[in-house]
């Protein structure tokens, strides 16, 4: 008991600290990727490469001047960067991010709390964060920051949807929704980007909508709203906001990475997760997490850095007329196609099942990309004049 | 009744967005490896095709005759024709008759670099320099007085490429 209170506390400690490092990284990554992608340098001056760039900002945060709007409501203005804030850093605390750890103690398990409901607690937690944005934007009193606070809720409920369907596919395959148990699963045959592309594809776009990334930032859009829900704020209040956002999109790749892209598994490789735990083990597969996640990082930013912002009844469009039918559809055929497999034939998840559930997929995705992508997925509500 | 919203027919069969966002991607993916533009400031000045023009017209430089004396014979026209009336000129004169600047200032605050000065001067004496670093620590220093004008070493204006006066 004192060994797992020892051990979840240095966890806890390493993971906090890696977050918020990898938080600061990111905040520079993303300033040079742009910089690249738009044919400039980025900020370069602060250290090596510009490595310090994130100290200097966050120094220049701390000594920055707190300003409070005359008619701002005090409380809930200094208490909605902590409702952001907060939730934002204890949804990493169920993914787990390498294989296990053996000590002179026992072997700890590389994850802060295996819970049992896992995936949920993830889903539970993530949808507190936009209380933080919506309190922001209501105490700030302030029209802009207002419309940026209801469009994130609205933005943030009509996507939960979608995310929740696109892995309920996920939960029918591995049978479970714990994370090291989807890892597990995944390690037996092939990972789920291969079963379950569509709704890979359906949780990434879900996933960018929940952490207000663009094309999906309608609750900042700084062109409309003039920053939204955070024009008021200043100094550290305004950088938690900015922490949150970008741990938020931390936590959006791990479990991106955990769900479809086989967590700490490396691949085509069995001797990572049979066999006695290592250290170097632990720190291989803590490297092919790394990576993965990186990737998908990477690949956030790049679509930000690509696309425009939609409309907001664009934005609502996509949210409900397509993903979300298109989930409950997608989610229809996968249950089939499992029951089949597994009641009908007697199939356990293997390789053969993921190719089988992978032809199924690539049917639908070509479907998706040949009949649906055809002036059907972007298109807005409307109504005829008259 | 509902808003009306005007709704463009748009042609179906060519419109995509998963695939137009792929194409976006791979066009922004592959400037990441472009050659930059950014030109590295303190350390790098002028790039191949940057320089500063020799027409621009930055902080003022006196020119000086063979003994050091500034070249101004104090007629009073820069003076006169500043917009910002930003120079200050009393003159004086020697035994000799010789007019000269007892005090010359120019306010480069206030001054608007229109380089009217350097074309009205018969002598040559005040121009417009080719030069844009000017950091001070303190609001007063950029009130330059003669000393400092006649100090300057950085190129002048040439105002209009005499080959050229139309500026064609």
């Amino acid at each position: 008991m004192t060994f797992f209170l020892i051990a979840s506390g240095i966890k806890v400690f390493m993971v906090f600290n890696l977050i918020m490092v990898g938080v600061a990284l990111l905040t520079l990554a993303e300033r040079r990727i742009c910089a690249w992608m738009q044919d400039r340098l980025g900020p370069n001056r602060v250290g090596p490469q510009g490595l310090l760039q994130p100290a200097a900002d966050g120094l220049k945060n701390f000594l920055k001047e707190e300003t409070y709007p005359a008619l701002a409501d005090r409380t809930l203005f200094s208490l909605a960067p902590l409702i952001s804030f907060v939730p934002a850093l204890l949804t990493f605390a169920v993914i787990p991010f390498a294989a296990p750890l053996p000590t002179p103690w026992g072997v700890v398990p590389m994850v802060v709390a295996d819970l049992p409901v896992g995936f949920l607690y993830i889903l539970a937690i993530s949808s507190l964060g936009v209380y933080g944005i919506v309190l922001a934007g209501w105490s700030s009193n302030n029209k802009y920051s207002l419309l940026g606070g209801l469009r994130a809720s609205a933005q943030m409920i009509s996507y939960e949807i979608s995310m929740g369907m696109s892995t309920v596919a996920v939960l029918l395959l591995a049978g479970n929704v714990t994370l090291s148990q989807v890892i597990a699963q995944q390690q037996q045959g092939a990972w789920f980007i291969v079963s379950l592309t569509l709704a890979f594809l359906i949780f990434f776009i879900s996933a960018l909508a929940e952490t207000n990334r663009l094309p999906f930032d309608l609750p900042e859009a700084e062109g409309e709203l003039i920053a939204g829900y955070h024009t008021e704020y200043s100094a550290m209040k305004f950088s938690m906001f900015y922490i949150a956002e970008y741990s938020n999109m931390v936590t959006a790749s791990a479990l991106m990475a955990t769900l479809f892209f086989g967590g700490w598994d490396i691949p085509f490789t069995s001797w990572d997760q049979t066999g006695e735990a290592s250290v170097w083990k632990t720190l291989a597969t803590l490297g092919a997490f790394g990576l993965k996640t990186g990737f998908f990082l990477f690949t956030y930013i790049w679509i930000r850095w690509t696309l425009p912002r939609f409309r907001y009844d664009q934005l609502m469009a996509l949210g409900w007329k397509v993903l979300l039918p298109l989930s409950l559809g997608y989610l229809a055929v996968i249950a089939t196609a499992i029951w089949y497999l597994h009641e009908q034939l007697g199939w356990t998840y293997g390789t053969p099942f993921a190719l089988v559930l992978g032809g199924v997929n690539l049917v639908l995705v070509v479907a998706v990309v040949w009949w649906l992508d055809r002036g059907r997925i972007v298109s807005g509500s409307m109504a005829e004049v008259g | 009744m509902a808003i009306g919203v005007k709704v463009l027919k748009r042609p179906t069969a060519e419109t995509s967005y998963l695939r137009a966002t792929l194409k976006g991607m791979a066009l922004t993916f592959s400037h990441i490896f472009r050659p930059k533009v950014t030109m590295q400031y303190p350390e790098q000045r002028a790039t191949d095709d940057w320089t500063l023009s020799s027409r621009w017209r930055g902080t003022h430089r006196m020119l000086t005759d063979e003994q050091g004396r500034a070249k101004c014979v104090a007629c009073g026209l820069c003076p006169q024709i500043c917009p910002a009336n930003c120079i200050k000129l009393v003159p004086g004169e020697d035994e000799d008759g010789h007019r000269y600047p007892l005090i010359y200032e120019i306010d480069e605050f206030r001054c608007v670099f229109c380089g009217y000065c350097q074309e009205v001067c018969p002598e040559e004496a005040i121009h417009v320099g080719v030069h844009y670093e000017n950091s001070e620590y303190s609001r007063d220093r950029f009130v330059y007085d003669l000393e400092r004008l006649c100090a300057q070493t950085h190129p002048v204006s040439t105002l209009w490429d005499p080959s050229d006066q139309k500026g064609e």
